[in-house]
């Protein structure tokens, strides 16, 4: 049997780079799977057909095994994200102090159900499923960075500072 | 690397500290991190060195009162300041060797002079990345003892003797798992670290991850030893990007002080341990979910047995401990089985931490004594409800669990006592719920957690939980009937007997742990059309929201 060769890089974009390098660093291995999607992830924010299909193939994972494993993981996203990403965490803690409040204010001040991005494509309303930072609920993470003790006025404060941007 | 080498780095740490007049510990966990304590800490720095203290300003791991962070802890004299910002650095610099700055103190004895720290006994006092202050203060002695001086059948027996139980929820005898992964055949074996903390509202995995990483590696090195295995894996969540960060520094620390990778300490035991991520799938706290997902596949879980003991990652004999269940290993080598059999009841040994959350004063992680009523817990060191409100009811064990009334908070904590409530230990969060939650509400909440998080392989919980989300939300809404209330009790009973795993078969454990105890507040909600809490809007017509799920059933 002939060795394998990955295929090559999509384009001459350096963030392919970074995701070969983690495959590699695993040998191409097919367990290495979630781990190269999440390092496409955190490249480029998003997963498209283009990075999944790359993937797939350099590890000789099947496409749809792929696929299903992306739509599995919640943590994976196949659309790409606003400019700004407002996630709103609704675990237990928060939800108890009243999050499902927040979410319902966010979603009616952007027009959005929550999990999209506005047609400008400025903001994303996202949900989580538990920060761990249950000790300052209810918690809003403002592009990853994480504010606890959120009320409503500063959390609209908040989108339309980014509307405006 | 030798017992007289740990002690030399534990002597030359504690000398370097002795140099100090002062010690300030700044916490920089996630909670206060999130309130700029790393700014606080270097405000400290700058004004130690301008006012000519001679002070030793430390970041540390979790306090526990993430509440009221962000928390400094001062030494010699044991004070702790909350809400501390950076502009108060001034002054608390200026207080060191004086009188206390009072308007900042924390004074809470009774939260911390109740609590028993073995897991946390480092949390808030080492640098988590630095793996000297780990061994100043006793870390990896128990590995060198497990190594040098006991045979794996010993530690085992030791591990057995304590009566430790997986904290992960299950409470299953650690020692008896450990025994059977070593009795296992097999040429490769897998320790497995199970960080995937999916129960919202619970946390204490995080904070052990993120104050004392060391302790975790160090509980899994030995485990591995013995059971025989050379390779581990850490599974955390990728939403807890900060404890990702800090385990992969410590696991760097502890290779390159050869205490992890090939013939550690000189003998023929080899481990090195790999981080892997999760990638926000609640069913991958599940042990066979969690290894697929180890494998790269999707997170369903598989039927057993053969149980992960025997045929696990890859097929081969696996052992899966809770991060908690690690961090308690260490100490119980060092100190003995016995002194850990005796904290805690007569089957529940030891101490659990628990994450209290919800309608409390002081919200935040503490670590108590099995056995514990849960009102001490709830009212003693969590400090009672706040603004004059009722309890109602706390909920433990997460979407798996169930919720204690207030005439039972007389119970003692235990994997007995609480599953005799119908609830259950969980990973240990609690959350506390006063006079403004609605029981019913609360109960849907979690049902509609575990239908979004149920992986969809077996039918009782895919289809089951979609309708009792459905049913739920008919109460809610006012447009439920009573026989909807009976079909809820038949389904529970279905889902809890036929489901394939652990999520659906204590899915059904909220909505029956309240109909026993809150029967009035369904009844209300049906004939009445009334929400006692005032949560839920019983006016609105049936929401079109429901229907979605019921066609995907």
């Amino acid at each position: 049997m002939p060795a394998f060769t990955p295929p090559p890089l999509p384009s001459d974009d350096k963030r392919w780079k970074i995701v070969n390098g983690t495959m590699r660093k695993n040998g191409f291995a097919r367990y290495a799977l979630i781990e190269t999607l999440h390092t496409v992830q955190s490249s480029f924010g998003y997963l498209d057909d283009a990075a999944i299909t790359f993937v797939a193939k350099s590890l000789r994972v099947p496409l749809s095994q792929a696929y299903g494993v992306v739509t599995f993981y919640h943590y994976f996203s196949l659309k790409p994200p606003g400019k700004h990403t407002m996630t709103i965490c609704s675990g237990t803690a928060c939800y108890i102090k009243g999050t499902d409040k927040l979410i319902a204010a966010a979603e009616q001040r952007l027009g959005i159900p929550h999990g999209q991005t506005t047609k400008d494509g400025k903001i994303s309303l996202m949900t989580a499923r538990c920060v761990g930072a249950c000790g300052r609920a209810p918690v809003v993470l403002l592009d990853g960075d994480l504010c606890g003790q959120m009320e409503n006025d500063a959390m609209i404060e908040q989108l339309e500072r980014w509307a405006v941007e | 690397m030798t017992i007289e080498e740990l002690d030399q780095i534990a002597e030359s740490v504690r000398a370097a500290n002795a140099k100090f007049d002062y010690e300030v510990n700044v916490c920089m966990g996630t909670g206060c991190l999130s309130q700029h304590s790393d700014q606080l800490k270097d405000a400290l720095a700058k004004e130690a060195n301008a006012q000519g203290k001679n002070a030793l300003i430390r970041r540390t791991g979790c306090m526990g009162l993430c509440a009221a962070g962000p928390l400094v802890l001062c030494d010699p004299d044991e004070i702790l300041y909350q809400h501390v910002k950076a502009d108060n650095a001034q002054q608390l610099v200026a207080s060191l060797g004086g009188d206390p700055v009072r308007k900042l103190q924390c004074d809470l004895r009774e939260h911390f002079d109740q609590q028993v720290h073995v897991v946390l006994e480092n949390s808030g006092h080492i640098d988590p990345e630095r793996i000297d202050d780990y061994i100043a203060r006793d870390g990896y002695q128990a590995l060198l003892k497990a190594l040098i001086e006991m045979t794996p059948q010993e530690v085992i027996h030791e591990i057995t003797e304590a009566g430790l139980r997986g904290r992960g929820g299950g409470g299953y005898p650690t020692g008896l798992k450990w025994s059977t992964v070593a009795k296992a055949t097999g040429d490769f074996k897998y320790v497995i670290c199970n960080g995937d903390e999916g129960d919202p509202g619970a946390f204490m995995d995080r904070s052990v991850l993120e104050s004392d990483p060391q302790r975790v590696i160090e509980g899994m090195a030995i485990a591995a030893y013995a059971v025989g295995a050379s390779k581990g894996f850490v599974y955390v969540r990728a939403e807890y990007p900060l404890a990702v960060a800090r385990l992969t520094a410590c696991l760097r620390d502890a290779r390159r002080r050869g205490l992890l990778g090939n013939n550690i300490c000189n003998t023929p035991f080899s481990f090195d341990v790999e981080i892997r991520l999760g990638a926000g799938a609640f069913v991958c706290g599940e042990e066979t979910a969690l290894i697929a997902s180890i494998e790269g596949k999707r997170g369903q879980p598989k039927p057993r047995p053969p149980y992960p003991a025997v045929s696990g990652l890859w097929g081969k004999p696996t052992l899966i401990n809770n991060v908690e269940t690690f961090a308690n290993v260490p100490p119980i080598l060092r100190k003995g089985g016995k002194w850990f059999a005796g904290i805690g009841t007569e089957k529940s040994k030891g101490t659990k931490v628990f994450a209290i959350t919800g309608k409390i004063t002081n919200t935040g992680l503490v670590e108590v004594p099995m056995g514990m009523t849960l009102r001490k817990i709830i009212e003693g060191i969590g400090g009672g409800v706040p603004d004059g409100h009722a309890f109602k009811a706390v909920q433990t064990g997460g979407p798996s669990g169930g919720c204690i009334p207030a005439e039972h908070l007389d119970i003692p904590v235990s994997y007995e006592s609480l599953i005799q409530m119908g609830s259950m230990m969980g990973s240990g969060g609690m959350i506390v719920m006063d006079d403004t939650s609605c029981m019913v509400n609360v109960a849907r909440f979690f049902i509609e957690f575990c239908m979004t998080e149920s992986c969809g392989k077996c039918i009782p919980c895919r289809a089951g939980t979609a309708q009792m989300f459905t049913l739920l939300t008919r109460i809610c809404s006012g447009s439920g009937t009573m026989d909807d209330l009976e079909l809820l009790v038949d389904l529970c009973g279905t889902i809890k007997e036929t489901s394939l795993c652990g999520l659906g078969m204590t899915a059904p454990n909220p909505v029956l742990s309240t109909l026993k105890y809150f029967k009035n507040e369904y009844i209300d909600h049906i004939v009445h059309k009334r929400c006692p809490a005032g949560v839920c809007n019983i006016h609105a017509p049936a929401p079109e929201a429901a229907s979605p799920f019921e066609v995907l059933a």
